[in-house]
């Protein structure tokens, strides 16, 4: 047996524990200091590091990293700008044409074409490729033929017919429907473009991804970490300037704080919700706590007979009213949410359809407004109320608590709510998709792009992909209709706000609170920001 | 340490203790005794000082599970967001946790899940895994076999997954669930630990002597081979008793264990590990932990006063 | 024994596949995995039907075990969700484990016993009430908290150690983790050597040899020892399996991707080939460290023999 050797050292050790583990610290922990390389916190990505194949921030990092699309959403304002794209033109807001600028490469060398990204929509497209975002492409005409909603149906046709290459630099795109702000969502990672490598050897491309962004992969342990290091011939403006960033996966967050605190790593982004208390003393100005396209909110069982009908209605908004949101993001997440007031997010800015005020009273503690609403609807169903949702991630169980605790509060009664917590995301997931809840449950949003279409219409509209309330107005698919043909984007933005009136009065889900992106980072590295999917951006970060 | 050198072995207390029992011979211990085993140890028990104090410490947990109300008369769902993680303060001994509620009301009033967990699957625990290595260990072979392949395919199921799976099945409400999970997935250990007591003192002379002399399996299992190999029995069900406790904050924090409005040690001393909220309130994990340790405490004492008394080599 | 061996080795078979069937039912009751791996979106049915088609969700429980044993007999132990063969999952997590497990259990024979033996011998001495007080903390304290704490004031006030371990950690490294994880059972350990050997200093033998004249070192060690520790061998044999399976708590306050940590992703996950691989190895890990302990039962105490 291999440990054998060591075994003697290791007894000779126990008898002075504290004095062989101060001979052994400060190991090899330096590693990758002092040669202008960001050493950051990772996560284990969920599902192999395809573009189309990732929907969760562990693996969007590092796509965000070794690919650049057609637009990019700019870390401060979040507007979606023009990266590869050299323009995209549409007169009818259903047939572009995409001209992509020359000169990008691939960091295998090959040349960034028209057809890398026809081939990826393609790809990412196909039912037969089960890219869990594959989603994105709904919109172009020919979804369906391959990609059928039903389950058990086949693909009728291999390609999008609504894509096509024109030239090296030029392909035309057809939606199937109108979709005027459709090019403002090509910033996600999804509609990254691949390069031949990825379809003629495919295993050995996810062993080591090849993109065309500001860093290239030199090394890729999967689940143990990654290097990267600047691509020489990066042909974007945002140039990386630093020299590389190591990533290093992490199995509890909480040890990647303790790292920063020990001086071992450079940048964690989501600070643990335990230190969020300590994370501004332990690290003053080095904490970052800034808005997230991120909203939670809890939404209602609408199949269940007991929050149906005007009797639902007050019942729902009564509730709304009945939750202390200022005091639980000040008490259980120190200020690292922000009680919300509307349905979208503040990373929409005010022009982008961000309205705080739109909710109003319906989202403000108004503990006896919310006692006589629910006793004009003849008391909760049942007598009580739960709060469903997994528990396995995410310190979910904190706030569920106190929200029970504010209504029981408010209502005056010991058991008006109490939690249901569901052992396993995916469990939680299936209760919900099958219709199986009968109270409040935790639903999340973290935006695909910065858009107010993006917190509407997926989570609203009659039988949208995540409308897991079961939630159907003709009034509110009638203005998303309208906004998504409209051409002018103010326009367009009004009636998607006047679609978010429909569901302030209807509440088919109460708002709580709007999430921000929590980072550290260490005294050796400097100019670090989140961008408005909460991952840090690494190509703006300098080392010492 | 330097009391290490100086002091002889065998302690002198027990020395005494030993002298006297000595002159009874120790081959059969309960053959020329004027009194069955059971009663001798109960005799010696009620005189023994740890075991009163234990007994008094158990009796008191007891009380305070059954009638929170008696030392405690807030109430524990009671909780105000404003006085989160607040300090103990007049009125408020032990201080506020992070939804506001009183810790000390929560700690009276946790005592009783905790403790009527704790107990039931360590008792659960204790009965089929004595029973089961019992066994194992005094017929061998077959039943050996048998018994031990079993014990082995249990072992292997992870606690985490069995919970979830067990308890995501069964609709039961209350304690029982979580009793029933912990005490499956648990006894196999006490089954190793008794079947390795049960094959050394069935080897021992007076079993042997007993068993020449006509004595029944029953009759050997229980007067002669159980008093001798219940001792590490006892001590693993009162080490377990305390992790059990703890055990049940893994499943409520896993989201299978007890629900609200059940309060438990468990679930307060997890709630206060959770996101290292102690590292800024230590109060919130104290108490609730105090109170653990405490009825531990009193089930060691209870286990070493109860395993000196039945044990045979004392007379 | 050496007969006996073999019939122990031959029982691993049926031992083996129970368990494995046991535990791939179990993982497929917590229910279909599918619909968690597209974040809080609601699941798009063609590609969760063509991801439970991969995975071989789509088939009958008993079909979906018997692919997958056929598959395991290949060497082929399936693949996680993000794409890892699980081989690549267990190659990297076992030796990690196996490395922490080995640290903890020497901990715990070196410290338990050497406590256990001191405390039995002078019971209700200070030394005695102080491991008792000891024992009571790492009961009632979560490992979390005292994992966190040493790791606190180790890695970031004192700065002995490196807070995370590296990827590949050598035995040095995994002392501190070594012993959190070991404390729990240290517990067990000291309590079960000091109740044997209290119990064991008043019985004939030790007398005897006592009587003998024989010194005192000699009758603690060779005499009163051996005798004690076969509850202490029991227990440290069926403790190894959970020193692997179960260290997930230790593992994650200090970033150790071992056999705990990828067998608690794989529950929550649902991902059987994980679960199910990971449990095949440990369960094997478990027959053969229980096997040693029967062994070893002959040799501490020969009056104990196998037919």
């Amino acid at each position: 047996m291999r440990p054998r050797a060591r075994l003697c050292s290791v007894i000779a050790g126990t008898a002075a524990l504290a004095l062989a583990a101060a001979a052994c610290g400060g190991g090899d922990g330096g590693s990758g200091g002092g040669d202008g390389v960001v050493r950051a916190s990772w996560g284990d990505p969920q599902h192999p590091l395809e573009p189309a194949n990732t929907n969760e921030v562990q693996g969007g990092k590092v796509l965000d990293m070794i690919f650049r699309g057609l637009k990019r959403y700019d870390p401060e304002s979040g507007e979606a700008e023009d990266a590869m794209a050299e323009s995209i033109e549409t007169d009818d807001q259903r047939h572009f044409t995409v001209t992509i600028e020359d000169g990008w490469t691939f960091q295998d060398g090959t040349p960034v074409t028209a057809e890398s990204y026809v081939d990826a929509w393609n790809y990412g497209a196909h039912v037969d490729n089960a890219q869990v975002a594959s989603y994105f492409f709904q919109f172009i005409e020919g979804y369906d033929e391959v990609h059928p909603t039903e389950e058990g149906q086949r693909p009728t046709a291999d390609t999008l017919s609504g894509l096509e290459v024109k030239d090296d630099r030029t392909f035309e795109v057809t939606l199937s429907e109108p979709f005027s702000l459709w090019p403002e969502t090509l910033g996600y990672a999804a509609y990254a473009p691949l390069p031949r490598a990825f379809f003629d050897d495919h295993e050995g491309w996810l062993a080591k991804p090849v993109g065309n962004g500001p860093y290239k992969i030199d090394s890729y342990r999967q689940s143990q970490g990654m290097t990267l290091s600047r691509y020489a011939d990066y042909a974007g403006p945002d140039r990386p300037r630093n020299n590389g960033v190591e990533l290093r996966v992490y199995t509890d967050n909480n040890t990647a704080y303790t790292d920063l605190q020990a001086g071992n790593l450079d940048v964690i982004d989501d600070v643990p919700a335990g230190q969020l208390a300590n994370a501004e003393n332990d690290l003053g100005d080095r904490y970052i706590n800034q808005p997230a396209g991120i909203i939670q909110t809890l939404s209602f069982p609408l199949y269940d007979r007991g929050w149906r009908g005007e009797e639902g209605r007050k019942l729902r908004q009564g509730l709304s009213m009945a939750i202390d949101r200022e005091q639980i993001t000040s008490r259980i997440f120190h200020d690292t949410r922000t009680p919300a007031g509307d349905f979208t997010s503040p990373v929409l800015g005010d022009n982008g359809g961000f309205d705080r005020g739109l909710c109003g009273d319906v989202c403000s503690y108004d503990p006896d407004r919310a006692k006589d609403l629910i006793d004009e609807a003849g008391g909760l169903p049942g007598g009580s109320v739960t709060i469903t949702s997994n528990v396995d991630t995410g310190s979910h169980r904190q706030w569920m608590d106190a929200v029970c605790n504010s209504v029981n509060n408010a209502l005056d009664q010991r058991d008006a709510c109490t939690v249901n917590p569901v052992p396993t995301f995916a469990d939680f997931r299936n209760r919900v998709a099958g219709h199986e809840m009968n109270g409040m449950f935790r639903t999340g949003w973290q935006m695909d792009y910065p858009l107010i279409q993006n917190f509407l219409q997926p989570l609203y509209y009659t039988d949208a992909s995540s409308n897991d309330s079961g939630y159907s107005s003709g009034e509110f698919d009638d203005l998303i209709d309208r906004a998504n043909a409209q051409g002018d984007e103010g326009e367009a933005i009004d009636t998607f706000k006047d679609a978010e009136r429909v569901l302030v009065h209807d509440m088919p889900a109460v708002p709580l609170w709007y999430q921000n992106g929590t980072a550290g980072f260490s005294e050796r590295v400097s100019d670090v920001r989140l961008n408005p999917f909460s991952v840090p951006v690494f190509t703006d970060i300098k080392v010492g | 340490m330097s009391d290490a050198t100086s002091a002889p072995p065998p302690m002198e207390a027990e020395e005494e203790n030993a002298a006297k029992g000595l002159t009874a011979g120790t081959s059969s211990p309960d053959k020329d005794a004027p009194r069955g085993l059971w009663s001798d140890a109960w005799h010696d028990l009620r005189r023994n000082p740890i075991f009163v104090v234990s007994a008094l410490l158990i009796v008191f947990l007891v009380v305070i599970a059954l009638w929170p109300s008696l030392i405690a008369t807030r109430d524990p769902q009671r909780c105000d967001l404003a006085r989160s993680l607040q300090g103990p303060s007049a009125g408020h001994w032990f201080g506020f946790d992070t939804q506001g509620c009183d810790v000390y009301t929560r700690t009276v009033y946790g005592a009783r899940a905790s403790i009527a967990v704790g107990l039931c699957a360590t008792v659960g625990v204790a009965l089929v895994g004595a029973v089961v290595g019992g066994l194992a260990g005094f017929f061998g072979g077959f039943w050996d076999t048998l018994l031990s392949r079993l014990t082995d395919v249990f072992f292997g199921i992870p606690v985490v997954l069995g919970a979830i799976v067990f308890l995501s099945m069964i609709s039961l409400s209350g304690i029982w669930p979580v009793v029933l999970v912990i005490a499956a997935l648990s006894w196999p250990q006490v089954a190793r630990i008794a079947r390795g007591a049960v094959m050394t003192a069935k080897q021992h002379d007076y079993v042997q002597a007993a068993r020449a002399l006509g004595a029944g399996n029953a009759r050997l299992l229980l007067r002669h081979i159980m008093p001798n190999a219940v001792a590490p029995v006892i001590v693993m069900a009162t080490i377990m008793l305390g992790t059990f406790i703890a055990l049940e904050a893994t499943l409520s924090y896993l989201g299978v264990g007890l629900r609200p409005p059940t309060v438990s040690w468990g679930v307060d001393i997890s709630a206060a590990s959770d996101g290292m909220q102690f590292r800024n309130a230590p109060h919130i994990l104290l108490y609730p932990a105090a109170a653990l340790s405490l009825t531990v405490l009193a089930f060691i004492m209870l286990g070493d006063a109860v395993r000196d008394a039945i044990d045979p080599k004392l007379r | 024994m050496g007969r006996y061996v073999i019939r122990r080795l031959v029982q691993m078979v049926p031992v083996f596949l129970g368990a494995t069937f046991l535990i791939f039912v179990m993982v497929y009751a917590i229910g279909d995995p599918v619909s968690g791996l597209f974040g809080d979106r609601g699941p798009d049915p063609a590609t969760a039907q063509a991801l439970r088609e991969e995975f071989d969700l789509d088939e009958p429980l008993p079909l979906q075990y018997v692919l997958y044993m056929g598959k395991i007999f290949t060497g082929d132990f399936g693949t996680a969700f993000n794409g890892q063969p699980v081989t690549q999952l267990m190659e990297h997590a076992f030796p990690i484990s196996f490395r922490l497990m080995l640290v903890a259990l020497v901990l715990e024979v070196v410290l338990g016993i050497a406590l256990g033996v001191i405390t039995g011998l002078r019971r209700g001495r200070s030394l005695d009430t102080s491991v008792l007080v000891a024992t009571l903390v790492v009961i009632a304290v979560p490992t979390f908290v005292l994992g966190t704490t040493v790791q606190y004031v180790l890695g970031v006030k004192l700065g002995w150690i490196d807070p995370a371990v590296s990827p590949d950690p050598r035995l040095d490294e995994l002392l501190v983790p070594g012993l959190i994880l070991s404390l729990v059972s240290l517990a067990y350990v000291t309590r079960l050597t000091r109740t044997s050997v209290a119990e064991n200093t008043r019985a004939d033998y030790i007398r005897t040899a006592h009587a003998k004249g024989l010194p005192r070192r000699r009758v603690t060690v060779r005499h009163l020892l051996r005798n004690s520790l076969i509850p202490v061998v029991t227990y440290l044999g069926a403790d190894v399996g959970n020193l692997m399976a179960g260290a997930i708590v230790t593992e994650r306050i200090f970033n150790i991707q071992g056999v705990g940590y990828q067998l608690f992703q794989g529950i929550l996950r649902q991902n059987s080939p994980t679960v199910v691989g990971f449990v095949v190895v440990l369960v094997l890990i478990f027959l053969l460290a229980n096997l040693l302990v029967d062994v070893l039962y002959a040799v501490l105490d020969p009056r104990i023999r196998y037919v």
